[in-house]
């Protein structure tokens, strides 16, 4: 065995990549470096539907990532999706009339939250409802629709 | 003829109870001796650099090798679909929940339980465990908890830095030479991989995968037939057993952490 100096040195080198590792699994590889969790201020918004739209999933405006969906609730009294968004707090700009989508990442990706920005002079506040919201947009619909109105065209 | 194989069932079932109520009371023998190690941390510190320094080299090695064949067959799967952004996910994803702790657990029973058990298989052949039991030392206490606890606390760090050095594998493979995009192989995994999901369970895994193998490995050379033919059973029984209990666990862990 090596002297005791030497695989003391060793030993503690070992134990230090060991803690290393797992802090770059944290914070280059897990979402803890992004955990923002407290921080920001939130909005609401009320969707029609929000396709398979979920927790933690990206708020973006002109594609750049403003926030998160904190939570989903469902309205009782308007049967509506009820979503919280968090938004980080050095975006406080963002206009009061601002439109809410549900958008889809690619033919088959996630679902994200996409914001069209108004033009009143207005920003939003902690705690203030989007008005504006667009459901998300669900394949099956789509292709009824387009069945429908190819079985219209063949009626004729 | 039929009582005699019956008896034969009876006596191999009597066998496998008592083996495992020898571990159950090794084990709390094993963990009575912790004041009495803390004591003395310089047991520990000799055992950790046997189990976990000399265990460096196949770790990482493999490690980044492990890293870099998931991420080529990852691509090649992924970019069929048109998504070979999601490499980095899949890569740390396989890595941090499976391969991670489950490869460096089989590496750590090769390496590093076998060793355990020829060591004290053969302290046990030389009479070096009866010779500290006459000097009222407790070999318990004195020899097999220090290398305990260096592997229960040598896995999770191996472990960690198996997956460490994977996703760096994985990333050299995917964006170094297939040319996936830098921004998206990072941003999709932090995206997708939680800490307290991905990352914890990851660790309480090769926690409970070090304990396991440090145990097993131990137990079979304190259980030893002391000849030299009885330590090499030992150290084959330590690797099969370990490789067993270590995939048959990870089965019951995922089901558990991510199943249902």
């Amino acid at each position: 065995m090596a002297p005791i100096r030497l695989s003391e040195i060793l030993v503690g080198a070992f134990m230090a990549l060991g803690f290393v590792a797992l802090f770059f699994l944290a914070m280059r590889v897990s979402n803890l470096s992004m955990a923002s969790v407290d921080e920001g201020y939130t909005l609401t918004a009320k969707f029609d539907n929000i396709g398979s739209l979920r927790v933690r999933a990206p708020v973006s405006m002109a594609g750049v990532r403003l926030g998160r969906v904190e939570a989903i609730d469902f309205d009782q009294e308007t049967f509506q999706a009820l979503v919280t968004l968090r938004i980080e707090d050095r975006y406080d700009q963002i206009p009061n009339d601002t439109f809410a989508n549900i958008y889809t990442a690619g033919l088959l990706g996630e679902q994200y939250v996409g914001l069209d920005p108004g033009g009143s002079p207005d920003p939003l506040r902690n705690g203030d409802r989007i008005e504006f919201t667009q459901s998300a947009l669900v394949l099956e619909q789509m292709i009824g629709q387009f069945l429908l109105s190819k079985a219209e065209e063949g009626g004729e | 003829m039929l009582l005699d194989s019956l008896a034969n069932l009876g006596r191999l079932g009597l066998a496998i109870l008592a083996s495992l109520g020898r571990a159950h009371l090794l084990l709390l023998g094993i963990l009575s001796g912790l004041p009495a190690m803390l004591a003395r941390p310089r047991l520990l510190l000799a055992q950790i650099y046997n189990l976990g320094v000399l265990s460096l080299l196949i770790i990482l090695v493999s490690g980044l090798f492990v890293g870099m064949v998931l991420s080529l067959q990852g691509h090649y799967v992924l970019s069929q679909f048109g998504a070979a952004e999601s490499l980095g996910v899949m890569v740390a994803a396989s890595l941090v929940r499976e391969l991670g702790p489950v490869v460096t657990a089989l590496l750590f029973a090769g390496r590093a339980g076998s060793a355990l058990t020829a060591e004290i298989g053969l302290m046990k052949a030389t009479e070096q465990l009866s010779g500290l039991e006459m000097m009222a030392v407790d070999p318990v206490k004195r020899v097999l908890t220090p290398r305990f606890f260096a592997g229960l606390i040598s896995m999770p760090l191996l472990a960690a830095m198996f997956s460490a050095v994977g996703v760096i594998g994985g990333w050299f493979v995917g964006v170094g030479l297939l040319g996936v995009d830098d921004g998206a192989f990072w941003g999709q995994m932090q995206n997708k991989i939680d800490f307290n999901e991905d990352l914890v369970n990851g660790v309480i895994k090769s926690l409970v995968f070090g304990l396991v193998v440090t145990w097993i490995a131990l137990y079979e050379g304190y259980d030893a037939t002391p000849t030299s033919a009885g330590v090499s059973r030992a150290t084959t029984r330590t690797v099969v057993q370990s490789a067993l209990a270590i995939l048959g666990l990870d089965f019951i862990l995922t089901a558990l952490m991510f199943g249902a």
